[in-house]
C-alpha cells in the first residue's frame, strides 16, 4: 500500500445492501473508479450503520452498527490490497460499542469512527478512548466546524468539544473530520492548534481558497491527512492545490498524501 | 475554455487571498483557461453598485480581452437602463444580478424587464445561488440562497432572455430544468462549480439527463479553488469524458 507516490484517503465511506438504496453497489464502484483515476492506494473507510435507512445516520442503532461493520469487514476481505476499516460505534451503547471495537479490531480494523451520537466531550466517550489508548487506535470524529447552535439529526461537536476530549486522553490520536465539511474551519484551527494529539483531515465538499493554506499554517504538514469523504472531486481539487499553497516541500506533500495516515493507522 | 464565474475584489465575510485581476490572469494561464467573465465581488453587497462597476472596468482594462467585465446592475435602482447601455458599450457579455441580496422576490417584474433588456442587447444575466456554504456563513450574512423559483420565473420572461446560473446543486438544477418547457430550458446555462462528482456522481447524472451542452465552465474564483471543476470533469465515467460543454460565446447564436 505504501510507496513514494502513495495516496491514502483517510476519510472514505461505503454503502451496503442494508442502506435502502438500490444503487449502493454503483456508488461503491464509483468510489473505486474515481480512486483508481486519482491514484488512491488505500481507502481508510467506514460504513455508518444503515445510512439513515433503518436508524438515523448519526444515531445508528446497535443492530445497524453491526450490519454496517459486518459489511465493511466483508469489503476489506474482498479488497484487502486497497481498503482498511474504521469501526463505527454509537457511544450511547457503551458495552456494545466496546465489544464492537474488540470484534472488528480482531479482524483488522485500524481505528474507530465516531459520529454525532453524543457530544465529543461527553464522559460517555471516555471508555471508548481508554480502549483506544490501550489498543493504540486513532479516533476519527465527525465534526461541525464551529457549532453555533444545534442542528437537526445530529448531536454535533466542534473543534473545541474535541479538544476537551483530546486533553483528557493525551495518548490517543484524534482526527478532526473534514475541515471542508461545513462550518467555520478557522474556528477549528484556533480550537485545536495547541492540542498536539489532534490531527485534521482535509475532506468535505468545501474548497474555499485559503482553507488549505491556513490549515498548514495552523497545524503544520505533519498534522494533516488528505481525504475525500462524500465528494471525491473536491478531494482531487485540494490534492492538486497542495502544489500551489507555496508553503510545502515535496516531503510535506507526501506527509499529507499518505505518510501521516500510514503512521496514524499503522499501515505498511 | 472560458471561466464564466470569476470575480475580483474582497468579500465582506472572510479574508480572500489576492482577489486581484493580475493574479486571476496568472491563475487562468496555470489552469489553461483562455479567459474569464469577471464580476466585482463587493458590488453584490453595495446598495448602489455603480462605483463597483467603475472599479471593475478600470481593473480589467489592462487585461482585455482575456478578462471581460460582468457588471452588477440593480433593476430596482433608478436609471438601470443607462447602466445596461454602459455595460453594452464596455463589451460586457453579461450582467450580474443578486435578487436574494436585494430582497427581490421570485417573479419580481423589474427583474424580468431587465433580463429582457439585457437579452435584447445580447447580454446574458448571471445569477448566483450562493457565495458560501450555508453552514459557515457570518451571522450578518442573512440573505439566504437564491430560490429555484426565481430562475424559472426569469427563464419564462421571454425568448430573448439568456441566463447563466452559478453555484447551483444538482437538486436546484433539476428542479428548474424539468420545470421549464424545452424552449425555456434552452435559455438557461449552468456552471457546475457546486455540483458533486463521485461517488454520488451528480455531475455524470446531470450530463446524462439534462445534457452536457447545458453546462458551462465556472470556477467561483477567488472564493473557491479553481482546480475543482477541472477535477470534476477528470473524474467523470469513461463514456462521459468527451462530453461537450456549451460555448458561452455562442449564447445568442
Amino acid at each position: 500500500m505504501t510507496s513514494p507516490e502513495s495516496l491514502f484517503d483517510a476519510h472514505a465511506h461505503f454503502l451496503h445492501a442494508g442502506c435502502g438504496r438500490s444503487d449502493w453497489e454503483e456508488v461503491n464502484a464509483a468510489r473505486f473508479r474515481a480512486g483508481a483515476r486519482m491514484g488512491i492506494t488505500c481507502h481508510v473507510a467506514s460504513i455508518l450503520g444503515s445510512h439513515g435507512f433503518s436508524s438515523p445516520t448519526y444515531f445508528p442503532s446497535p443492530e445497524d452498527v453491526v450490519a454496517g461493520n459486518d459489511a465493511m469487514l466483508e469489503l476489506c476481505e474482498r479488497q484487502r490490497d486497497l481498503v482498511r476499516m474504521l469501526v463505527t460505534v454509537n457511544p450511547n451503547y457503551t458495552r456494545h460499542a466496546l465489544g464492537e471495537i474488540e470484534r472488528c479490531v480482531a479482524r483488522g480494523a485500524v481505528g474507530i469512527k465516531l459520529l454525532a451520537s453524543r457530544r465529543a466531550d461527553d464522559p460517555l466517550l471516555d471508555p471508548i478512548c481508554e480502549l483506544a489508548a490501550r489498543r493504540g487506535l486513532p479516533i476519527l470524529h465527525h465534526i461541525w466546524q464551529h457549532r453555533r447552535r444545534e442542528w437537526p439529526s445530529q448531536e454535533i461537536s466542534d473543534g473545541a468539544d474535541l479538544a476537551r476530549l483530546a486533553r483528557r486522553h493525551p495518548t490517543v490520536t484524534f482526527i478532526l473530520a473534514h475541515i471542508g465539511g461545513g462550518g467555520d474551519y478557522h474556528h477549528s484551527y484556533a480550537a485545536v492548534r495547541d492540542v498536539q494529539n489532534i490531527l485534521a483531515d482535509t475532506s468535505g465538499s468545501g474548497v474555499d481558497r485559503g482553507m488549505l493554506d491556513d490549515a498548514i499554517v495552523a497545524l503544520g504538514a505533519r498534522r494533516l491527512l488528505w481525504g475525500s469523504d462524500l465528494t471525491m472531486e473536491t478531494g482531487y481539487a485540494k490534492l492538486r492545490a497542495l502544489d500551489h499553497t507555496g508553503l510545502l516541500s515535496p516531503d510535506d506533500i507526501r506527509a499529507i498524501r499518505w505518510r501521516n495516515a500510514a503512521r496514524v493507522f499503522c499501515i505498511e | 475554455m472560458i471561466d464564466v464565474n470569476a470575480l475580483v475584489g474582497p468579500y465582506p465575510f472572510r479574508f480572500l487571498p489576492h482577489p486581484d485581476a493580475d493574479v486571476l490572469v496568472r491563475v487562468l494561464e496555470r489552469e489553461q483557461l483562455s479567459g474569464a467573465w469577471v464580476g466585482h465581488l463587493p458590488s453584490a453587497f453595495y446598495r448602489d453598485p455603480a462605483a463597483g462597476n467603475a472599479q471593475l472596468y478600470t481593473a480589467l482594462a489592462p487585461h482585455s480581452p482575456t478578462l471581460k467585465p460582468v457588471p452588477t446592475i440593480r433593476p430596482d435602482w433608478p436609471d438601470w437602463k443607462r447602466n445596461v447601455q454602459t455595460a453594452k458599450e464596455a463589451d460586457a457579455p453579461a450582467v450580474r444580478v443578486y435578487p436574494a441580496q436585494w430582497q427581490l422576490a421570485p417573479g419580481d417584474a423589474r427583474l424580468a424587464e431587465m433580463a429582457l433588456a439585457c437579452g435584447d442587447a445580447r447580454m446574458a444575466v448571471v445569477l448566483t445561488v450562493r457565495f458560501e456554504d450555508l453552514r459557515q456563513r457570518h451571522p450578518l450574512d442573512v440573505a439566504g440562497d437564491l430560490q429555484p423559483a426565481a430562475v424559472r420565473s426569469l427563464a419564462r420572461a421571454g425568448a430573448s432572455v439568456r441566463l447563466i446560473v452559478t453555484a447551483a446543486s444538482r437538486e436546484f438544477i433539476e428542479e428548474v430544468h424539468w420545470g421549464l418547457t424545452p424552449e425555456e430550458q434552452q435559455r438557461v446555462l449552468w456552471d457546475f462549480s457546486w455540483v458533486w462528482g463521485p461517488p454520488e456522481d451528480h455531475l455524470a447524472k446531470l450530463f446524462r439527463t439534462v445534457g452536457s451542452e447545458r453546462f458551462v465552465y465556472g470556477t467561483h474564483w477567488p472564493l473557491r479553488l479553481t482546480q475543482n471543476p477541472r477535477a470534476n470533469l477528470d473524474l467523470l465515467p469513461d463514456e462521459l469524458r468527451d462530453a461537450k460543454l456549451a460555448d458561452p460565446a455562442r449564447l445568442f447564436a
